[in-house]
């Protein structure tokens, strides 16, 4: 427990150091003045002259040397001090909570939905066999190979624009949720079902659970007592491994749908090189990332306490 | 050669057939991808526009052409590099000793810090709509993935009695790797090979979709997909092709991987 919880804190620092000096190397690297973009960025292209770009300068303190200016930038962002957004000149801080409160209602939700789709189609497939099983398997090759945002778009087309029967973008009731968390469901349960298939079936062959049959258990208590903790094992560490693509369905589906989240705001960030925002959601989303590996490292340990010795 | 299943020789067929599409579209299609002709816009498919026009008049039979002809130029780069530098940093890793093992732990450990996607974004970030910065940044995210795979398998290698025998015999370090290092990780590396394709083609599309990868006018298959996506009911056929090809490339991509992921 203690070593796990120790790596991802190093994990932590390595997010945060990595997304400062990434986007720092950015800052340094955009092509032409700094001041003169930013100004352009803030008072429009036809507006900027060098008094703008002085007044920029003067402000966000442009003229250090690099390593100067590198070492400000760490400092700053380990006091949270994530600066304002170039474009609007509102706080990060402010537009990044309001961010991943959104993200966090789409992750949660999505992730509920997959877990609630790939679980009894996986036990499913594994009870029942062939042909069902065929079925199953070639249809989640079939959504796997379609990114993220085709199966958004296919979603949109059919519910919003066709049958109209959910909103196509935006947020604010719970109607607008719906398309965005079944399209990040849909995408990991097609992964997650074939593991979900995989361990049952392994479970369901081993010879503690046909001996647990023998001894006069009924099929649903064996399944209660031996069988749930067992196949959940390798299911839940694959949630784990599963996060990766989340984080990265939650950048596409949000531009897709416009959904304030932190995936978005990254998107349009990068789109109006607003550095600013850039530094923040990426941050927040190795945050995120970090935490809900934690999270899934956690749960692996609580149903599997073989794990903490080693 | 190796031995290949139906499925796999299926996957390479879907692959082989789609760049004879974009070799021969780009080689013989007589217009070129941004030449607009605005009397003929959103056309359905024709014997003048084998695929039809786009919203501008433009030929979609040579937008796709070009379109699938980059994603297979960045996929197979990006699959080339990243498992070449992978392969090569997992096996020094394991025989360079222990310092290069902790110092390439270290570096790996930061690249897995932040799902990979991110890392991309944060690259185009830099140089918005450059090819060259999109396959660096890709393949700097997957020869990770070769990484630990190859040096997973050659630590059991190189302990090997047969590995050892042969380094007492004299054996220089190359044929040593010729000999037992890669027949024990060329099916790993094939495999994840395979994978890595199928996973560039994603990011680039992906990132033409959020609209920071490659830039208007070139043809790019996520660019392709949001510039049709206002027309999805006048022209549905249009916003069909994108859609329907990355698919294709994908899924013959996985085929050809063999086992699953």
């Amino acid at each position: 427990m203690k070593a796990m919880l120790l790596r991802r804190v190093l994990q932590l620092i390595t997010v945060v150091w990595g997304v400062g000096t990434l986007t720092f190397i950015l800052m340094r690297s955009l092509p032409g003045d700094m001041a003169y973009r930013i100004a352009a960025s803030r008072y429009g292209q036809d507006n900027v002259n060098s008094e703008a770009a002085a007044l920029v300068r003067a402000e966000l303190q442009l003229d250090q040397s690099p390593w100067v200016a590198y070492w400000h930038w760490l400092t700053d962002l380990l006091q949270f001090k994530l600066g304002d957004s170039l474009v609007s000149g509102l706080p990060v801080m402010d537009s990044v909570q309001h961010m991943l409160g959104h993200s966090l209602l789409l992750a949660l939700s999505g992730l509920l939905l997959s877990v609630l789709i790939a679980v009894p189609l996986g036990l499913l497939s594994a009870w029942r066999g062939n042909p069902l099983d065929s079925v199953f398997m070639g249809l989640s090759s079939v959504i796997r190979a379609m990114p993220v945002f085709v199966v958004g778009v296919l979603l949109l087309l059919l519910f919003a624009l066709n049958w109209r029967l959910f909103p196509v973008a935006g947020f604010g009731t719970p109607a607008h949720l719906v398309l965005p968390a079944f399209t990040l469901a849909i995408s990991l349960a097609a992964v997650s079902n074939r593991v979900v298939r995989d361990s049952a079936k392994q479970t369901f062959q081993a010879a503690f659970y046909r001996f647990s049959r023998v001894k006069g258990l009924s099929e649903w208590q064996t399944f209660r007592q031996h069988g749930v903790r067992n196949i959940a094992v390798p299911v839940v560490a694959f949630f784990g491994i599963q996060l990766v693509s989340m984080i990265e369905g939650i950048v596409m589906i949000e531009s897709l749908f416009s959904w304030p989240g932190i995936g978005h705001g990254l998107a349009h960030a990068i789109f109006a090189r607003d550095i600013p925002v850039i530094q923040g959601s990426a941050l927040v989303m190795g945050i995120l990332f970090v935490l809900l590996n934690t999270l899934v490292d956690m749960i692996c340990l609580w149903i599997d306490p073989r794990g903490v010795k080693a | 050669m190796m031995s290949m299943k139906k499925s796999q020789w299926v996957g390479l067929a879907i692959l082989f057939a789609l760049l004879v599409f974009s070799l021969g579209g780009m080689a013989f299609s007589p217009y070129s991808i941004s030449q607009q002709d605005l009397n003929a816009v959103m056309e359905p498919p024709s014997a003048t526009h084998w695929l039809g026009t786009d919203h501008f008049g433009r030929s979609m039979f040579t937008r796709m052409a070009h379109a699938v002809g980059l994603s297979f130029a960045l996929s197979l780069l990006c699959m080339f590099t990243s498992s070449l530098v992978g392969t090569a940093f997992g096996v020094w890793s394991v025989w360079g000793g222990k310092k290069v093992d902790v110092a390439m732990g270290i570096v790996v450990n930061i690249l897995l810090a932040l799902p990979g996607l991110v890392v991309v974004l944060l690259f185009a970030a830099i140089a918005p709509g450059s090819f060259l910065v999109l396959y660096l940044a890709i393949s700097l995210v997957q020869w990770v993935e070769y990484y630990r795979v190859v040096r997973a398998v050659t630590q059991g290698v190189i302990q090997s009695p047969a590995r050892q025998s042969s380094q007492m015999m004299g054996f220089g370090r190359w044929y040593q790797f010729k000999r037992h290092i890669w027949p024990a990780i060329s099916p790993s590396v094939f495999t994840l090979a395979a994978f890595g394709g199928a996973n560039a083609i994603l990011t680039m599309a992906s990132l033409g979709f959020v609209y920071v990868g490659i830039q208007p006018p070139l043809a790019e298959l996520g660019l392709m997909t949001v510039e049709l996506f206002p027309f999805y009911s006048e022209a549905p056929w249009l916003l069909a092709q994108p859609l329907l090809v990355i698919a294709l490339m994908v899924f013959a991509f996985h085929l050809l991987a063999g086992k699953r992921a």
